[in-house]
């Protein structure tokens, strides 16, 4: 077993509403919509058409710039509408599910007797790379680079994060399978990184890859943060990450030689009712399973984990890249008192300004959505450090970005991180600057500009 | 409350853009974070945000500089009466002080805070917590017969000139509250130094001593007898005892005698984590050191003074705790700080020690490091990208 790696840096934020490991079952829903934006660094191309009949991985959309990168229907049925926005931007494509999940033809088999041209095709194909992301810049891998290495994620770390040794739980084989579907596409090594707490055996047996164990805080599960302390990544690298999910997800194709997205999911938060684990499909409609399981009515239902996921209605749909489903309550209506200078026993901040140290790590929180103050400029120093795990100097790296000082960012170490990495500093920000926004357009122009 | 939120509201749309009061906006805004939490939710990126914001950061050094201020109150009384030769109540020598110093805050807050509405009205932001902090700093800072109107001056100088020019709080290169102190070091050196400005000898709205001034009375410092004497003497003439110094019963500036107010204060902040432990050790070692280095040379009177008078003494404290601690002006890497701290102890006891014309350093120490902070802070940097380079040499 190899040795641990200690990340000191970080912070567990513990949060009311956590799910038991139960499943609880709601009724499948019939809308599903697939964005566009889940994919980011795509431009669409969308080849389906309103009333079009579409199976589990018929091609709705592809990569303007890569037409082989092609982004699948996750359900069989008929495509609903084609929503677009202003100057015709594809906002998503809605699909009325047939209930049936009918797959398009997908080559049952051992991966690793194919040759790595067929794995990529086949991969290609049935919309399953569109799960790879690339570093830098975060963004949809591109399927004509051959990455350094391959990084798994092996648990989330982040608030509320769905457990996976209970998602993958009898999926061994399945991620192995995908394992080695993986291997045929890079010439380096696939590393796993796991959590060193959990003593179980879902990938120790898992082969051809490099396990690597993490303990400490988020981000500890952040794929980023084990890069860099795995094989960090420097100027010219290129190399891609997948979440264990979703390595999961191609292994059970080749098993059983039929396309399906379908995932177990967690529905928690301070405002569940009742938290547990749901089978649901990537794009399926929440409303099913948020149905009376709501406390009040002034809440946020986001698409993934609160600190790096995505807002949406409560009539919203599952992202392609989240387990989760997180519901927390608005903070639009506090019309809270003298609060800066208040005790707020009930708030959480790692400040010790406030009390939530004395109360214990056991305490969990009920936090809101309020900003807790207004934008400043960066006064406090050294909070971010506290809560990155990298040897980067995060505030640095944000200023030079503003800057928009390419150099400046490529020195600090930007190809190495993506706005996930600095949720938390966003998180315990005293100026609540929004640094994951800012690091987002950072890449982005990066990659704009030295494409 | 409910009624106070109510009214908030109702009145709100008179600010606003079209609205017959928008020339108050960012007046208005201030007064309302001030009291109700701004109910602005995250739009985008985290769901979920610390509780701490700048008001409350900022609220924390105003409350541990609280301390000094009370303390500061009482000694000018005490220092009053105790030049008069007069025994006064506990309660007198505190009002008499708190008379004293209160028009100077106001002087202070009502300057400070009246150009920041002014520039934030003007650039269309929200007013910015930092001159809370500085505000209530310069009163500490300056001796207890500085006069108001240069008080005010030279506070409107270093809130325009050290801190709205370079774009508000934040962004300053210079610690505000000591560019007002140096303003006035420089501009009204009478009023500043010498043995007349550091114990108010009038009464104050009848309140106050109305005998003559003892014999032998000194209103020097002690810092600025030390040039002279290593025969350190109170405002009447007698001997003052390193427990005196830890006190603060000596004349001075108004917040900066007693080390163990400034102790509570520094307490308070270092709890809190608000202010650097690492920048705050590192400015007493390095005056610890200095000091000690000058005592194995004693070439001058100021040279034999022990280093724990030094410390205890003028500024140092005050400066180390309060000034030297402001986030924004010192480096803003970890190791950074270090060095930083370290060179305002060493330069303030060097120019204590070796500059005849300023009996006391620590405002000019800090002044200069933070004109160092941002190369300091290049070092590092630099430094960490340097490994990241060689990081691509060694793969290659």
């Amino acid at each position: 077993m190899s040795e641990v790696i200690r990340i000191k840096k970080g912070l567990d934020i513990n949060l009311k509403g956590k799910a038991q490991e139960v499943s609880a079952k709601a009724e499948a829903s019939d809308l599903f919509s697939v964005r566009p934006d889940d994919f980011h660094g795509i431009k669409p191309k969308v080849v389906v058409h309103e009333g079009d009949a579409v199976k589990v991985g018929t091609v709705l959309f592809y990569s303007k710039t890569n037409p082989e990168l092609k982004f699948v229907s996750p359900v069989s049925g008929e495509v609903l509408a084609v929503n677009r926005g202003d100057k015709r931007k594809v906002l998503d494509i809605r699909l009325k599910s047939d209930r049936q999940f009918t797959s398009e033809s997908f080559p049952k088999g051992r991966p690793s007797e194919m040759t790595p041209e067929n794995v990529k095709e086949t991969l290609l194909n049935a919309g399953f790379f569109a799960f790879i992301k690339q570093r830098p810049y975060d963004v949809i891998a591109d399927p004509n680079d051959c990455p350094k290495a391959i990084f798994i994620s092996g648990f989330d770390s982040a608030p509320l994060a769905p457990n996976y040794e209970y998602l993958l739980v009898g999926r061994e084989e399945d991620f192995q399978l995908g394992i080695d579907a993986l291997a045929k596409l890079t010439k380096g090594k696939i590393h796993v990184g796991i959590n060193a707490e959990v003593s179980s055996n879902l990938y120790t047996h898992t082969k051809g890859v490099e396990i690597h164990q993490f303990l400490g805080p988020h981000p500890a599960g952040n794929v980023g943060v084990q890069i860099h302390h795995i094989d960090p990544i420097n100027k010219g690298d290129i190399v891609w990450t997948i979440n264990a999910l979703d390595v999961a997800m191609i292994g059970a194709a080749f098993k059983t030689g039929q396309i399906s997205f379908a995932r177990s999911i967690v529905l928690n938060g301070a405002s569940v009712k009742n938290p547990a684990y749901y089978k649901m499909t990537v794009g399926e409609c929440i409303s099913n399973i948020v149905a009376n399981n709501i406390v009040g009515d002034n809440v946020r239902y986001i698409s993934g984990n609160p600190l790096t996921g995505t807002q949406i209605p409560a009539d919203g749909f599952l992202g392609a890249f989240d387990a989760q489903i997180t519901v927390i309550p608005e903070g639009d209506k506090n019309d809270e008192m003298l609060g800066w200078i208040m005790p707020r026993l009930n708030k959480f901040s790692v400040s010790r300004s406030y009390f939530s140290w004395l109360l214990g790590r056991k305490k969990e929180y009920n936090i809101d959505t309020n900003l807790n103050g207004g934008q400043r400029a960066f006064i406090m120093s050294g909070e971010y450090d506290k809560v990155f795990p990298m040897d980067i100097y995060p505030e640095f790296l944000v200023k030079a970005i503003i800057a928009k000082d390419i150099d400046k960012m490529e020195q600090l170490g930007i190809y190495e991180v993506a706005p996930e990495d600095f949720a938390l500093c966003e998180f315990v920000c005293t100026s609540k600057i929004e640094t994951q926004r800012i690091v987002r357009e950072g890449l982005d122009y990066l990659r704009k500009e030295l494409a | 409350m409910k009624a106070l939120r109510n009214f908030l509201d109702k009145v709100n749309p008179s600010f606003e853009e079209g609205g017959k009061l928008h020339a108050f906006r960012s007046v208005f805004d201030g007064f309302e974070t001030f009291l109700f939490v701004p109910n602005t939710v995250a739009k985008r990126g985290s769901h979920i945000h610390d509780c701490i914001d700048s008001k409350r950061a900022m609220s924390m050094v105003v409350i541990a500089l609280l301390p000094a201020l009370l303390f500061g109150m009482y000694n000018v009384g005490f220092q009053h009466y105790l030049v008069h030769g007069e025994e006064a109540s506990f309660l007198a020598t505190f009002f008499y002080g708190f008379l004293a110093v209160l028009p100077k805050i106001v002087v202070s807050y009502v300057v400070g805070l009246g150009i920041e509405f002014v520039v934030a009205q003007w650039r269309g932001e929200e007013i910015q917590e930092g001159f809370l902090v500085s505000g209530m700093l310069i009163p500490l800072i300056v001796p207890v017969e500085c006069p108001l109107w240069i008080l005010a001056i030279a506070t409107a100088f270093a809130v325009i000139f050290a801190k709205e020019v370079f774009g508000g709080t934040g962004y300053n290169i210079f610690n505000v509250a000591l560019i007002t102190r140096a303003f006035l070091f420089f501009a009204y050196p009478s009023k500043m130094s010498g043995e007349s400005v550091w114990i108010s000898q009038d009464p104050i709205c009848g309140l106050g001593s109305t005998n003559a001034l003892v014999d032998g009375f000194t209103g020097a410092t002690p810092l600025g007898q030390a040039t002279a004497t290593t025969q350190l003497t109170d405002a009447i003439g007698s001997g003052i005892s390193p427990m005196d110094m830890i006190l603060g019963f000596y004349p001075g500036s108004i917040g900066e005698t007693s080390v163990i107010a400034i102790g509570i204060g520094a307490i308070i902040l270092l709890w809190t984590g608000i202010a650097s432990w690492k920048i705050m050790f590192s400015v007493f070692a390095g005056g610890i050191c200095t000091a000690l280095l000058f005592n194995a040379v004693g070439a001058n009177e100021v040279m034999n003074l022990p280093w724990y008078e030094h410390i205890f003494l003028g500024g140092f404290c005050f400066g180390a705790v309060f000034m030297a601690t402001d986030p924004v002006t010192a480096p803003r890497t970890e190791c950074g700080k270090y060095i930083y701290g370290f060179m305002i102890g060493f330069v303030a006891i060097v120019v204590r020690c070796l500059n005849p014309g300023y009996p006391e350093g620590m405002m000019l120490a800090i002044l200069l490091m933070n004109v160092f902070a941002a190369l300091i802070d290049y070092c590092f940097v630099q430094h960490n990208i340097k490994k990241r380079l060689n990081r691509v040499a060694i793969n290659k």
